[in-house]
């Protein structure tokens, strides 16, 4: 039997990154993998000979700055990637610099409301932004910690004035219909804002609080610049490389292929972990970045943790409304209006608010969107490594597909590919003639390929009810678990999904600030 | 033949008619009651007397006594995982419970708040029976996800009576449960009646020789009547919960939702217990596997942190103190009188309470009871001293002699 400090369960970037910051510590960590490539959704995968698809994750837009310190990423590359709202008309609003510093292709006024209403963001996400850098608070027992961080906030909100503190609290629980329709008037930066809200997220762009969806997309930065985003794999590199790298130069011991069978527990207190080949593995601390409701519904003997506790896991909401389409194409296609610059960016097909909402209408009734909306990558553009010579990859994130088809998706697949292409070829004509090869991942698919309970990036829902003390469920908000000895680490911990390492880093610490058994 | 669907829905709704149950033995009961005095006991008709609750009391220490318990809510727990189930449950080592066996034990949630207590039976390796007074079965069910068990209510399907007093080993021997001798206090086992099978255990609420009987509710009244014909000659007498709570004071029970407030029913967060509080501590089993509450209860104990404590007191005179506030030295109000009656056993006036902490724990002396008795229509108020006494207030040789006198 070997022993190890900590065992990391789960080789996505999250497992990765706490690996990384506990093996920084001094500690002994092995991660074990059930697949064979590390990297979870920022996984790679090849979908047509020559043709490889740089994964779910296709653009990172939420890295922390100090987990990308630890990645070393290359800080030398270029401006942000922009956003392109494509129109039916060829008449593209283009974001740029960090969500839409500069807006081309819109009128001045539209801009300069624009320019006010991101500002107010901004700044409300960077009150928010307090919250997602550390624990969430323990109600009942708050540390001064976390009322230096509420008094932090506080301050923040009055040195712009009362004024903008009133706003704050009226804005939070908005949608982001209402919001948009109160300072602007292009429906294409009105859908975009929409679009982005709600991307990944069970809630329609006129559901309540819809807005938090932006106010996560808007505490993410990269590089420094608030809002701005880089397509997944360029420069060459994928990031789950860079995460993988970051590891083992800090010296994590790494088994992929290895899955785990359970974890060990005696009496309230876990101590290893026995692997799928009955191998056991023991640790003072068992670290699982693995959705929580894999953790704790198959890993974790039931006898082992309180009724109550597995009753809030099992009750996590956790099914994913998005489909992953890959396109293996023999050249790069043309979307008229938008510049060949600008194609290496985000293309993001949403009309108008009402577009986006009335695409989330049949998710609600477990039907899929007869007019999707969507965003789309050309991956290749960025590494050329990606497809053959001549060739390109086209990824996109296809809303709304429901997890739980109520036809089930072997039938609806067909149906809902043909829709998707067709949606496409709306707006790059001839792209249909060029595909190779087609990859459509349901959200049934997805929970397949990454072991993701429900498809869901986010590893349960980031709506309010599942955010800060109450994610993934109160009794495990603070990432350690009922269960001593376990921690959680996975984007179903808060603050939430997208590539950022903060569950991975905020569980590490936490390991670190213990105690060692 | 197509019924209306308004016609569909009132038929499978046929219990609002009947909003208080009757209990399978109501008939007789029924029959035998003088003081027609009827209360709810979990949905069902239950007496409170039958005929004079005093002489009820003494059949229970004298002779025999026959109380309905059917409407004890009754669960049947069965399947291959049902122990590592229920030791997960409840707070004892139900792998130290022998075939056969019955015990008395609480459960709680997972914030170690006592949900109830109860007495579970062993009826086969893999097959357990769960009574308590509170309806359980949405926990149940819940703590059941990822265990192979089966979790069933029978609380209607199974009738149960008590069988309490010196005599009752005598009715049943009379009534010709031929081995019965053997059980041994909370042993079960199964005897014929008729074409079914009756399960009887040594076990009761009074602290006194005394047995439960369970039978399919078909099969109530027969039983009823075997036992009634074989009591003629034992003193046996029918009696109602007045009595019965008397006895099981002398005995020092508790009863969930009377002496303490049951998680689930505690709509303030100051009330619930954990079983330390309550005078359970000596269920909770540090060795055994992980169970509901573990991790809270031995947090409380580490950092002493136990607001409650549930003590049984002795009050000078002889007037009940029941709902009275308890003090030290006579001002600081310390808790309260849960239950309480003169013994007319110990010929001593006694009580239930629960105090808050450390009184009744590290300041044990100088508490005091103010008892309000109403004398027509006037309270006379009444500074008792009370003294901590242990439980139970009355204890008997023969509940435990084995073989069960006969008397």
């Amino acid at each position: 039997m070997t022993s190890f400090d900590a065992i990391v369960i789960g080789g996505g970037h999250n497992g990765l990154t706490a690996a990384t910051f506990l093996a920084r510590s001094g500690r002994k960590v092995l991660l074990v993998e059930a697949n064979d490539a590390l990297g979870g959704v920022a996984r790679g995968y090849d979908f047509h000979p020559g043709f490889s698809s740089p994964g779910l994750a296709h653009i990172v837009n939420r890295l922390d700055p100090e987990v990308a310190a630890a990645l070393s990423l290359d800080d030398r590359r270029s401006e942000p990637a922009p956003t392109v709202v494509l129109s039916p008309t060829g008449r593209h609003a283009v974001l740029r610099g960090g969500y839409g510093e500069v807006i081309d292709g819109v009128s001045q006024e539209e801009a300069k409301r624009f320019k006010e209403l991101r500002g107010k963001l901004v700044f409300q996400a960077t009150i928010l932004k307090r919250f997602l850098r550390r624990r969430p608070p323990e109600i009942g027992e708050m540390a001064l910690a976390d009322f230096a961080t509420l008094a932090g906030a506080g301050l923040g909100l009055l040195r712009k004035g009362r004024e903008e503190s009133r706003d704050f609290l009226r804005m939070l629980l908005m949608n982001v219909a209402d919001t948009a329709d109160e300072y602007l008037t292009d429906d294409r930066l009105k859908a975009l804002l929409a679009f982005d809200a709600t991307l990944g997220i069970h809630l329609g762009p006129r559901s309540p609080t819809s807005l938090l969806g932006l106010y996560y997309r808007l505490t993410g930065e990269m590089r420094g610049v608030t809002g701005a985003q880089v397509v997944a794999n360029s420069g060459g590199r994928s990031a789950a490389a860079a995460f993988e790298a970051a590891a083992i130069h800090a010296g994590v011991t790494i088994r992929t292929g290895t899955p785990v069978a359970r974890i060990i527990a005696d009496r309230g207190r876990a101590t290893g972990i026995v692997l799928s080949s009955g191998e056991t593995l023991e640790a003072g601390a068992v670290v699982s970045a693995i959705h929580p409701k894999s953790t704790f519904l198959s890993l974790t003997d039931p006898a082992e943790i309180g009724t109550g506790f597995r009753r809030a896991i099992g009750n996590i909401r956790s099914r994913g409304n998005v489909a992953k389409l890959d396109l293996a194409l023999e050249r790069v296609p043309e979307f008229p209006g938008a510049a060949a610059a600008d194609l290496s960016g985000r293309l993001v097909i949403a009309r108008s608010v009402d577009h986006v909402e009335e695409a989330f209408n049949p998710a609600k009734y477990g039907q899929f969107s007869n007019d999707p909306v969507m965003e789309i990558t050309l991956p290749s553009l960025s590494d050329p490594s990606l497809a053959p010579s001549g060739g390109c990859t086209l990824s996109a994130l296809v809303e709304f597909a429901p997890y739980a088809l109520a036809d089930g998706w072997e039938k609806g697949k067909p149906a809902f590919q043909k829709i998707v292409l067709e949606t496409l070829e709306r707006y790059a004509p001839g792209l249909g003639d060029s595909i190779v090869a087609v990859s459509l991942l349901t959200p049934a698919d997805i929970e397949e390929r990454y072991n993701l309970p429900g498809g869901h990036w986010h590893h349960g829902e980031l709506q309010a009810d599942q955010l800060l003390v109450n994610r993934p469920v109160n009794a495990a908000s603070g990432y350690a678990t009922p269960l001593r000895g376990l921690y959680l680490a996975s984007a179903g911990s808060h603050p939430g999904g997208g590539i950022s390492g903060l569950p991975g880093l905020l569980a590490a610490r936490k390991v670190i600030s213990e105690k060692r058994a | 033949m197509m019924m209306h669907l308004t016609a569909l829905r009132r038929a499978a709704q046929g219990h609002i008619q009947t909003p208080r149950l009757e209990t399978p033995f109501h008939a007789r009961l029924a029959a035998l009651s003088e003081t027609n005095d009827w209360y709810s006991w979990a949905g069902y008709k239950a007496p409170h007397s039958i005929f004079d609750t005093e002489l009820e009391y003494f059949a229970i220490r004298s002779t025999a006594a026959l109380f309905d318990i059917s409407p004890m809510v009754k669960y049947r727990i069965r399947g291959a995982d049902a122990e590592r189930y229920l030791n997960r449950l409840t707070l004892r080592n139900v792998a130290k419970l022998g075939l056969g066996r019955v015990h008395y034990t609480a459960w709680c949630d997972d914030h170690g708040h006592v949900l109830d207590d109860g007495t579970l039976f062993r009826l086969g390796l893999n097959d357990f029976r769960l009574c308590c007074q509170e309806r359980h079965l949405p926990w149940l069910v819940d703590s059941a996800a990822g265990f192979a068990v089966e979790i069933a209510e029978e609380t209607d399907e199974i009738a149960a009576v008590a069988l309490q007093g010196p005599t009752s080993f005598a009715v049943l021997e009379a009534a010709g449960f031929a081995g019965v001798e053997a059980l041994k206090p909370f042993q079960l086992s199964a005897f014929p009646h008729l074409d079914g099978t009756v399960t009887i255990s040594r076990t009761g609420f009074t602290g006194d020789l005394g047995y439960e009987l369970f039978v399919d509710a078909k099969h109530a009244l027969s039983l009823w009547d075997r036992l009634w014909a074989a009591g003629t000659g034992f003193g046996l007498k029918a009696i109602g919960y007045d009595a019965l709570n008397r006895a099981r004071i002398e005995a020092g029970f508790i009863v969930a939702n009377a002496d303490f407030i049951t998680a689930e029913a505690a709509l303030r967060a100051d009330r619930e217990r954990l079983p330390d509080e309550i005078g359970l501590d000596w269920l909770v089993d540090a060795e055994k596997p992980y169970f509901n509450g573990r991790d809270a209860i031995f947090r409380a104990r580490e950092k002493n942190s136990l607001k409650h404590i549930l003590i049984g007191l002795e009050i000078e005179g002889n007037i009940p103190a029941e709902g009275a506030i308890v003090y030290h030295r006579g001002k600081k109000e310390v808790g309260l009188v849960t239950a309480a009656i003169w013994s007319p056993l110990a010929k001593r006036n006694i009580a239930i309470a629960t105090l808050s902490r450390p009184y009744g724990s590290r300041i044990v002396d100088d508490l005091w009871v103010e008892i309000y008795a109403l004398r027509e229509l006037q309270y006379q108020k009444l500074m008792k001293r009370a003294r901590i006494v242990a439980r139970p207030f009355v204890k008997l040789d023969r509940r435990s002699a084995n073989p069960p006198g006969r008397f």
